[in-house]
């Protein structure tokens, strides 16, 4: 009976504003998110996205501690350690993972540092931890469809040059595809998104919707494109399903899209072709 | 009329502490067909990135079909030259296929903003019946065993249409059966294509009869060169090697 009046409820919700952001802010969050996914797991490069992830967290922090956009903030900072990060593991100074880990580590401590000495409550801090998909603003949604429109159109247009860097790096630059600019522009595509994405789905979780439907998407094709498509269907699934368990269960919005995402994943994997047969022949694929 | 298609004067490469070349110089002719010989850490795959420009000269000049190289110009050449390392670790679920996998190879060509025509497809198509890998076009690239792959990366330099080729132990850790295919293949695209080839191996083994002219090298420098029959005797591969080095029957065709 409860179910069938929050069932009831839930369509005349639709009618609120603050819900209609959250499913717009689902459906451009789910898309973005999931084709800088694509981009990331292709690469085997999930701990470089975590890392810009805290990276934009701490730049969001500072810009509440000082008073300045925690937007501006977020967008500084990753954009920064992707360009710290991407070197660094080229470079081959240091191996990326300590590289890689270092910088992460800074940034953790740097976003308690903000958060440490941030006077008086830290409501709005504590919103960018987990965030708040029914709480987007009209500027926040604005941003976020803005990136999702540049990171799409950037693949359509750059589609060939992403599937060269991304798949086979060191042969694109050997066949003359300016491979360095397009593999730095894939990670500042991610520090945007990241950036766009931290007050609707909140600085510790976002890495999961980027992660959880390319990796589930990655299990089930050898198409790249479908990928591409499977991811963005799976991202926003997730965001959908997730707003609607939040609302129909009374749990936080993040957390309940993350998870979400992970049901997915968990079941990609459980009926993951790629695990089952062993023979090419045998494989019955969708690409 | 001038026909070096490569020209390297005092190059110097050194990666932090190590010096990977010291003051090597060498000029290549058109159509060339050039063997690279010498233990681990001589410097053989450093000459052939700085032929493509990935190496970074701190000393010396490269000038490579008619241009200096000089940092802003490297990655135009580069789609004039096909390179081949050998076999690496793919993902086997990395979602490329082979046919795709070997059209990158005309993405540099093609620049930004244009998209592989009906007409480069079938230029792929073609490539891969001639590799001997046409069956396998839709199949994963991370699904070929050692000598398809190979074949494939050599698809791909083709696809290229390459003037200089640059083969970088491309029969290293692929069976002697796929080793004697691929040199077969290697060969025959010399021959047809008229490119300008330099194949580095430290396996003697592996080098094929075509190959004109040998450079032996150690620590970072260019030892010995000259005719395979000249090279290739009992005491200057042990010397080059530092141990006792028997010519075997199978580097005999490359002696007479």
């Amino acid at each position: 009976m409860l179910v069938a009046n929050k069932g009831d409820m839930g369509i005349s919700i639709l009618q609120y504003q603050f819900m209609q952001n959250a499913i717009l802010a689902g459906l451009c969050g789910g898309i973005t998110c999931s084709v800088v996914g694509v981009f990331v797991v292709t690469m085997h490069l999930s701990f470089i996205g975590v890392c810009i992830t805290h990276a934009a967290f701490a730049g969001a922090l500072l810009g509440l501690w000082l008073g300045f956009n925690p937007l501006i903030g977020a967008l500084l900072f990753s954009l920064a350690s992707a360009a710290i990060i991407g070197p660094m593991a080229d470079r081959g100074e240091l191996n990326p993972d300590t590289s890689i880990g270092i910088v992460f580590s800074l940034m953790l401590g740097l976003a308690f540092l903000f958060m440490g000495l941030m006077p008086g409550a830290r409501t709005e801090a504590l919103s960018l931890f987990w965030g708040s998909i029914l709480t987007v603003t009209r500027q926040n949604l604005i941003f976020l469809a803005v990136t999702t429109a540049v990171v799409i159109g950037l693949l359509v247009i750059f589609y060939k040059e992403i599937q060269a860097v991304i798949c086979h790096r060191e042969v694109a630059l050997a066949v003359g595809i300016p491979a360095t600019v397009v593999f730095y522009s894939l990670l500042f595509s991610t520090g945007v998104t990241i950036t766009a994405s931290l007050q609707s789905i909140g600085g510790l979780l976002i890495y999961s919707l980027i992660l959880n439907p390319a990796a589930a998407a990655y299990q089930l094709t050898y198409n790249l494109k479908r990928m591409l498509l499977i991811a963005i269907a799976f991202g926003v699934i997730s965001c959908w399903a997730g707003l609607a368990a939040s609302y129909l269960l009374d749990i936080p919005s993040g957390a309940s899209i993350v998870i979400t995402s992970s049901i997915i994943f968990g079941l990609a994997t459980a009926f993951s072709p790629k695990r089952k047969v062993k023979g090419w022949q045998q494989i019955k694929l969708a690409g | 009329m001038d026909n070096t298609v490569i020209k390297i004067q005092d190059a110097v490469v050194s990666y932090r502490e190590d010096v990977a070349l010291q003051g090597v110089s060498l000029e290549v002719k058109k159509g060339e067909f050039i063997g690279i010989i010498g233990p681990n850490g001589a410097g053989k795959t450093t000459l052939l990135t700085v032929i493509n420009g990935l190496g970074k000269l701190v000393h010396g000049q490269a000038w490579v079909l008619g241009s200096r190289l000089n940092g802003r110009n490297s990655s135009n050449l580069r789609k004039r030259i096909g390179y081949v390392a050998q076999v690496e670790r793919i993902d086997p679920r990395l979602p490329i296929s082979v046919r795709e996998t070997v059209m990158v190879g005309c993405y540099g060509r093609l620049g930004l903003f244009h998209r592989p025509t009906r007409a480069q497809w079938k230029i792929v198509d073609g490539v891969l019946e001639m590799v001997g890998v046409a069956h396998l076009s839709q199949r994963p690239i991370g699904h070929l065993s050692g000598g398809e792959y190979q074949r494939a990366a050599i698809a791909r330099a083709l696809v290229q249409k390459p003037e200089i080729f640059l083969l970088d132990e491309p029969t290293a850790s692929i069976d002697k059966k796929a080793q004697r295919e691929i040199l077969s293949l290697i060969q025959l695209i010399h021959k047809e294509y008229h490119t300008t080839t330099l194949f580095v191996t430290h396996d003697l083994r592996t080098l094929p009869p075509t190959c004109q002219r040998l450079i032996l090298m150690k620590e970072g420098k260019i030892w010995q060169q000259g005719r395979p029959e000249s090279m290739l005797r009992e005491e200057v591969l042990s010397q080059l090697y530092e141990a006792p080095v028997v010519a075997t029957d199978e580097i005999a065709p490359l002696c007479s």
